[in-house]
């Protein structure tokens, strides 16, 4: 039976096609995001009187933050500087990298593109665990780096704890984080570089720029967005990730991660690790707001 | 706007000390030739332009002047100082690109201040200032390029060039992204500011009529080498190869025989006809030849009818095409032969328009007729676009 709502409906219909193509995305993020965030702040607030096997009641006890703070912000801090000098090792790595897979590279830079994903194939455990092997005490790398006493310099600057091993270390974590995470910084970088029209860089050069000032004053700033991009994906995961602190490193150089995972699984601290969570989640998503506000990169996030 | 006035430095010395010269010079790349030992004398002061389809060689040519390119041998020298391999930043030579490359994160008056800033000159504010005032852009100053319109972002690339009153100007097809009246525009501002500063300017175009209106002396570049090079009229006129007369305007091209030299004329056997050319307009005195005319130094009139102003006169032709083109009209004249000739005729009232399939005699006064050697192809340098 036609009716003047059946007439009128294909306009309706199309008023809430917008709203169905959201529906997936939504559901989505509440899913995943909306309800753990919540689950996860609420962790944060228990009694910490509670435990795993009683249960917890959810008391508004803001003192597990003080608490938290008050325990672990060494691990907090030793945490934000493993990943602030694993992206800057990160940054000077890759922006090569990435330059030369952008400008250099001529026929070779697909293949230059694919080693840099290829490591991705085998397991992130996998290939820290070999690390293991590489840094080990009687290796070849650690002979090596005592004869040209980078072990000596390592100690020096409290990187290492005795001048003659390379395991169980702050570098070896660092080393550790700089690998896994190189990827997430090349990529962008070599996204942004390539973008860059090589004419400007000509235009650099005809306008007096030497190739040091021209790179300073062109390619660089032209790149921004990429530096921008890698260092958040290489920062945020980095300071949370406590594989490498556990396979690399020794007690003390547990980051913080290694704190939320053994409140978690085997102190069942739910409270003081639901805290911590929070706290590390507040500092990050701080920086990142001061740091992308600095770069001045609007169109980015 | 003093530094316009003011002359850069070297102008003032004895015309001719620093002129942009090419010897041998020479590109070569793994497959072909770009450029073919070529030998150039850019005068200083004077507006050069190097005019060629693509990929003749021009391009290249420009890029090793600025630096951008590294000639495969030759030398490139301004006046006696030798820049052949010197760096593009130590070179007293900028470049307006093709497609302009403004940089893009930096707005109007800092791209133009970029060449001073770099050499460290003081006072760049001023004549930053004096720069955008003589482009028209001086409200514009803090904008983007991205935020300009495509004239705009021209006369930016010309501004941060000329800033550094550089010994020569190149200018890489600096108007080939703007619309035709733009150009129109650009063409007579270019001209007027090259006047104004009295920079060398060589320029790099494909653009015929481009090149006539705004150079003084043009050299038509083929295939990595230099056809022909003179002052726009004198190309235009008597063109020495088939190039030539192809690339710059139409040209009839006729085949017949010489007959040789008589005085101060050859004489040419076409196709029962017997012409005459002066002999400084005729490129070859024996065997073979193309006989060439303009298509608007040909007269035109009905069989039986008198030509004003005759000349050689070939009779039997008929119309097979009129096109009105407001201040011409343009005739398609199919000769015994089988070739169809253009003709260009003004629109003086004199006569109304033939119309086609009207059995017509064409003529053309010798003086205006070229004589070029029959080895050429008779249809190079015709676009084919």
């Amino acid at each position: 039976m036609a009716t003047l709502d059946d007439v009128a409906s294909p306009k309706a219909k199309r008023k809430l096609t917008g709203y169905w193509l959201i529906l997936p995305g939504a559901l989505w993020l509440g899913a995943f995001f909306v309800i753990p965030f919540y689950s996860l702040i609420s962790a944060s607030l228990f009694n910490p009187k509670g435990s795993p096997l009683t249960g917890y009641n959810m008391s508004w006890h803001f003192h597990n933050f003080v608490s938290a703070i008050d325990q672990y912000h060494a691990e907090i801090i030793r945490s934000l500087v493993y990943a602030g000098i694993a992206t800057l090792t990160c940054l000077v790595v890759g922006y090569v990298l990435a330059y030369a897979i952008a400008f250099k590279a001529g026929r070779w830079q697909n293949l230059m593109l694919v080693m840099v994903i290829a490591p991705f194939f085998t397991s992130f455990l996998l290939r820290t665990l070999s690390w293991k092997l590489i840094l080990s005490d009687d290796g070849k790398v650690v002979s090596f780096a005592n004869w040209i006493h980078l072990t000596n310099v390592l100690h020096w600057v409290h990187l290492t704890s005795t001048d003659d091993r390379l395991l169980a270390t702050p570098f070896a974590v660092i080393a550790g984080l700089t690998y896994n995470f190189l990827p997430f910084m090349v990529l962008p970088l070599y996204a942004s570089l390539e973008k860059i029209d090589i004419r400007l860089i000509e235009a650099s050069s005809d306008l007096y720029a030497s190739p040091i000032r021209g790179f300073a004053k062109v390619t660089f700033p032209l790149s921004l967005p990429g530096v921008v991009a890698g260092t958040l994906l290489t920062f945020i995961p980095a300071a949370g990730d406590y594989i490498n602190a556990t396979l690399l490193g020794d007690p003390n150089t547990r980051m913080v991660g290694n704190v939320i995972q053994g409140l978690f699984t085997t102190q069942g601290d739910f409270a003081n690790a639901g805290a911590l969570s929070v706290i590390l989640m507040v500092i990050i998503v701080g920086m990142v707001l001061v740091y992308v506000r600095t770069a001045g990169t609007e169109e980015l996030v | 706007m003093s530094q316009v006035h003011e002359a850069p430095a070297g102008v003032s010395a004895p015309s001719g000390s620093r002129d942009l010269i090419l010897k041998q010079l020479t590109k070569e790349y793994a497959t072909f030739t770009a450029v073919k030992s070529l030998d150039l004398v850019v005068p200083q002061g004077s507006f050069f332009a190097l005019l060629g389809p693509s990929g003749c060689g021009k391009t290249t040519t420009l890029r090793m002047v600025a630096g951008l390119e590294t000639p495969t041998s030759g030398t490139i020298h301004l006046g006696e100082t030798e820049v052949t391999y010197d760096k593009p930043y130590r070179r007293p030579v900028n470049t307006v690109f093709q497609n302009y490359a403004l940089f893009p994160h930096l707005n109007i008056s800092k791209n133009v201040a970029f060449g001073l800033e770099r050499r460290g000159v003081i006072d760049v504010k001023r004549q930053v200032a004096e720069m955008l005032e003589l482009v028209e852009l001086t409200s514009q100053a803090n904008k983007k390029p991205a935020q300009m319109s495509g004239g705009q972002q021209q006369r930016v690339a010309l501004a941060r060039a000329l800033i550094n009153k550089p010994e020569v100007l190149l200018l890489d097809e600096p108007l080939g992204a703007l619309d035709l009246k733009l150009r129109r525009g650009m063409q007579l501002e270019l001209k007027r500011i090259q006047t104004e500063v009295g920079l060398t300017f060589v320029h790099v175009t494909h653009d015929q009529e481009e090149a006539m209106t705004m150079a003084d002396t043009i050299a038509v570049m083929n295939q990595g080498v230099i056809e022909q090079m003179g002052a726009p009229n004198e190309l235009y006129e008597n063109p020495k190869t088939t190039f030539v007369a192809n690339f710059l305007g139409q040209s009839n091209l006729i085949g017949g025989e010489i007959e040789g030299r008589d005085g101060d004329h050859v004489k040419v056997r076409v196709q029962g006809a017997l012409a005459s050319i002066p002999t400084d307009r005729a490129h070859s005195e024996s065997g073979k030849g193309w006989l060439g005319i303009r298509p608007e130094k040909v007269l035109i009139a009905e069989t039986g009818q008198p030509i004003d102003a005759p000349g050689d006169v070939i009779t039997g032709g008929y119309i097979t095409d009129v096109s009105f083109v407001g201040v011409s009209t343009q005739y398609m004249v199919k000769m015994p032969w089988g070739q169809e000739l253009m003709v260009f005729e003004q629109n003086t009232g004199a006569r109304r328009m033939l119309p086609v399939g009207t059995k017509v005699d064409i003529s053309w006064r010798p003086e205006y007729a070229f004589l070029l050697d029959a080895s050429q192809d008779a249809k190079a340098g015709i676009e084919e676009e």
